[in-house]
């Protein structure tokens, strides 16, 4: 570290201002990082009701919470949005990217359309959708009044298809980031490469597609790693765009975690499903850190 | 860069391959814009006019009273004081938490880059982590300490909440920045016999101006368009707008108003809207480096 001074010859009191000054965030991590993280794994071995109870019951909330079909819809639900959530921010937002960077008129207002509902909140993002695909007001109505008399859109009250709304809404916001992360790789593309795939008579797509794409690889492992990060603490969009329903047709890991804490009383299932989270972003999490974090020497890009 | 120019001639009239850029980026556009559109028009509507008229069109008879409703008189249950409400506990939360949690970022980041203290590296890393973990695997403990140390449910306890989660982007950004200023400045600073305190006010803070730009941008979407911890910790007097939005639209009895309701979450969104829009660049240099928040 170029940045850090050695120690040789520093008086301990400026030190000690140092040692005091990370004592916030010392006890952030201690007590909430490290000690929330334990004390919710640790009654997820209990049968707490309403309130924690510090006995042991081993796995079996863990086994109550497999067996539980409203957690194996949300694990369901939270798979099929992921896959098509992820898929699709990567593929709009690379084809956004290149699409852009082509030299177009009116860049600029392009990049800020693009990425404005990224700006806005799940909240807000949830009631505009579910107001646009409202099956009485919205879309369906929409193509009723253009003349297919049969034109059916109802997948936001379908419990089969609800799921499917939800990923349209979340890739509208999400696409954007998506879109400024490959446009800023793009920008650092080297341009004789372009002019070398001309000589070869290689189409604009393959050049894309299959030179490209590659060298954007990092670029593309931070975007997934933060797209799979917002994937599994999916819950404000569900909340507001359908509630989790129809039934419990379009629940997910983080809104089942909620309801059992706060409306259902059931901490110990609750933290079960909260541990699971956990174990779900550890695994995703730990080989990406390691490569980006730990094994440069600490150093952040 | 100018991809389509390398080609080295110059394309003598309208080729196909421009046409379809320009038309795969219209239709991109279209389907950016139209929730917005839609959201807008409804907001400009009598109710008369949505049950019976197209979504898309302009209304017939433009209409501000939806606004003013939603602003003022719009219903939680039988609360009818609009979403001014929550409008003002979203201020009343934002402006103590983008302080502290920027100022907490700010001098642990400092601390973190030109002073060596034992452990802080490890301490960092777990702050890290910390910024990937969904939050309800901490939820449930947080609120029992809130509650046994009586701070649940108040202003104190959604502010301290979002500083404890906005700690490891904000460290994260200002630890960054501070590692490419150059080292020598703080040597020069140390011969002098600046302190701790002294070298980061006198010196640090004032080459800080860019990056605090980005963790104020960062900070005031982020804190504005929380849900979560709004709902769980600020308690029923100070919930902020998103939360109180969301009760608005689910706690409707009857018949909708969709035009109040739309108008509503319009205002919600202006906020961070306008953040976006006023900043610009600035904006995009935000989520490049803090997109971890998400």
């Amino acid at each position: 570290m170029d940045s850090q001074i050695t120690n040789a010859g520093r008086p301990r009191f400026r030190n000690l201002a140092a040692v005091i000054a990370l004592i916030p965030a010392t006890a952030a991590v201690v007590v909430v990082y490290i000690g929330c993280m334990l004390w919710t794994v640790r009654l997820s071995f209990t049968s707490s009701k309403l309130l924690p109870i510090f006995d042991w019951v081993g796995l079996s909330q863990y086994s109550r919470l497999f067996l539980n079909e409203r957690f194996s819809v949300a694990v369901e639900n939270i798979v099929i949005f992921g896959v098509l959530f992820i898929a699709g921010c990567l593929i709009l937002g690379f084809l956004l990217a290149v699409f852009i960077d082509q030299k177009v008129r009116g860049e600029a207002v392009f990049r800020t359309i693009f990425l404005y509902p990224y700006a806005m909140s799940f909240v807000v993002t949830g009631l505009a959708w579910q107001w646009f695909l409202n099956p009485t007001h919205g879309v369906q109505k929409l193509g009723r009044d253009l003349g297919f008399e049969n034109f059916t859109f109802n997948w936001l009250v379908t419990q089969d298809m609800v799921i499917y709304t939800i990923v349209i809404a979340a890739i509208w916001q999400g696409s954007g980031l998506v879109m400024c992360i490959l446009l800023a790789g793009l920008r650092g593309v080297d341009e004789s490469l372009w002019k070398a795939a001309r000589v070869d008579g290689i189409p604009a797509w393959r050049y894309y597609l299959f030179i490209v794409l590659p060298l954007l690889g990092p670029m593309i492992v931070t975007a997934v790693v933060l797209l799979s990060i917002s994937v599994v603490k999916l819950y404000d969009l569900v909340v507001a765009m359908t509630k989790g329903g129809p039934g419990i047709a379009s629940d997910v890991p983080a809104k089942f975690v909620m309801d059992h804490f706060f409306e259902r009383n059931n901490v110990g299932l609750a933290t079960a499903a909260a541990t699971m989270m956990l174990i779900a972003v550890a695994s995703i999490l730990a080989p990406w850190l390691y490569q980006t974090y730990i094994r440069p020497a600490g150093r952040v890009a | 860069m100018t991809m389509m120019q390398a080609s080295g001639r110059r394309p003598s009239r309208i080729s196909a391959g421009t046409i379809g850029i320009y038309a795969f980026l219209l239709i991109a556009a279209v389907f950016f814009l139209l929730p917005a559109w839609i959201m807008l028009m409804t907001s400009l509507k009598p109710m008369e006019e949505i049950r019976l008229g197209n979504i898309l069109m302009w209304p017939n008879a433009v209409t501000f009273e939806p606004w003013i409703r939603a602003w003022s008189e719009a219903c939680t249950g039988l609360d009818c004081r609009g979403v001014s409400v929550g409008f003002w506990n979203s201020v009343r939360i934002l402006i103590p938490s983008l302080i502290l949690s920027i100022a907490a970022g700010a001098v642990t980041g400092y601390a973190l880059s030109f002073w060596r203290v034992r452990g802080a590296n490890v301490m960092f890393g777990l702050l890290l982590l910390g910024a990937f973990i969904p939050y309800q695997v901490f939820l449930y403990p947080l609120v029992r300490i809130f509650a046994v140390t009586g701070i649940y449910n108040s202003f104190a306890c959604i502010v301290l909440v979002h500083v404890i989660f906005g700690l490891p982007i904000m460290t994260l950004l200002f630890r960054n920045y501070y590692a490419s200023l150059p080292v020598e400045l703080f040597k020069a600073a140390r011969v002098d016999g600046g302190g701790f305190w002294s070298i980061f006010i006198r010196i640090i803070l004032p080459m800080s101006t860019p990056i605090l730009i980005v963790a104020t941008i960062l900070q005031v979407t982020g804190i504005w368009n929380d849900f979560l911890f709004g709902l769980t910790f600020a308690g029923r007097d100070n919930l902020p707008m998103t939360v109180q939005l969301n009760n608005i639209v689910s706690s409707r009895q009857g018949e909708s108003q969709y035009n109040t309701e739309m108008a509503a979450t319009i205002l919600t969104a202006m906020i961070p809207l306008a953040v976006y829009f006023i900043s610009g660049r600035w904006f995009v240099r935000g989520i490049a480096s803090g997109a971890v928040k998400g």
